[in-house]
């Protein structure tokens, strides 16, 4: 279980977990819907991480190539999401999230 | 050597991840995201995967964080005093979180059973994947296209102001 580069997987394994928890951490700590974008593309990025780490240590270059799909989904996201944040501040001149509670139950 | 680099980087990376979540002016989160996409691009290159490194810098640093940065400075956001939520919700975010945490470690331990490795190496070069991408993947390859264009299309349809009073 040693790759070429010395270090176990299970190292990547606790990485990519560390960093989406603090993901999902800051999508429930924040109200500012900007800070939530960002986390969410903290856990896309622990996504990738795990999926570049799988991809070397079992040498499939598909996962390479996965993550190169998820950098696409990533950005038309982020292009459609500032957007629609943008259009909700030109009508209630705020960010904060709990404004938008009119979807709620 | 690359042990000590790679536990360098992954200080960093969870460090300043941490300080995404903590930290109270949006405009430092933006610049501490930066970072941590930096040394997750650092860990691209300790698993030999150096053209997906490059890829990541330029998608992410260089245009999803110049656009996040953007739109904050031009919604003026760059104030100390923005809304915060009650302790006793913070708390159960941290819970709820240090659970999950929990969780995944529990369920993905383990894995390196699976893990065995074969002696051959360079699959990140950009012969190895431009061969995979065209000849396995081609079809996803063209609806990440259509994908792009459709988001694109949405975006300027969404930031579009009605043509009366319009303040932005």
């Amino acid at each position: 279980m040693q790759p070429q580069n010395g270090i176990p997987i299970d190292y990547y394994i606790w990485l990519a977990a560390a960093l989406f928890t603090i993901g999902v951490l800051g999508v429930l700590y924040r109200r500012n819907a900007i800070i939530i974008f960002m986390c969410i593309e903290l856990m896309l990025n622990a996504v990738n991480v795990l999926l570049v780490a799988f991809s070397t240590y079992l040498n499939d270059a598909a996962g390479q190539v996965f993550v190169f799909f998820i950098m696409a989904v990533a950005a038309a996201e982020v292009a459609v999401g500032l957007a629609i944040l943008i259009m909700m501040y030109r009508n209630t001149k705020t960010t904060d999230i709990n404004i938008l509670n009119r979807l709620k139950w | 050597m690359t042990l000590n680099l790679f536990y360098f980087l992954s200080f960093l990376a969870v460090l300043s991840a941490l300080m995404v979540v903590f930290s109270k002016n949006p405009v430092y989160s933006v610049l501490y995201l930066i970072i941590t996409f930096f040394t997750i691009a650092g860990h691209y290159i300790l698993l030999d995967a150096q053209f997906l490194a490059v890829v990541h810098v330029i998608v992410y640093a260089g245009a999803i964080m110049v656009l996040f940065l953007y739109v904050i400075m031009l919604l003026n956001l760059n104030r100390e005093s923005e809304p915060h939520k009650s302790n006793i919700l913070k708390f159960a975010a941290v819970i709820c979180a240090g659970l999950l945490l929990v969780v995944l470690v529990g369920s993905l331990k383990g894995t390196e059973a699976i893990v065995q490795q074969s002696g051959k190496a360079g699959i990140g070069y950009v012969k190895t994947l431009g061969e995979v991408m065209f000849k396995e993947f081609l079809l996803p390859f063209e609806i990440t296209s259509i994908l792009l264009l459709a988001a694109m299309v949405g975006a300027v349809m969404l930031g579009k102001s009605e043509k009366t009073n319009d303040t932005i």
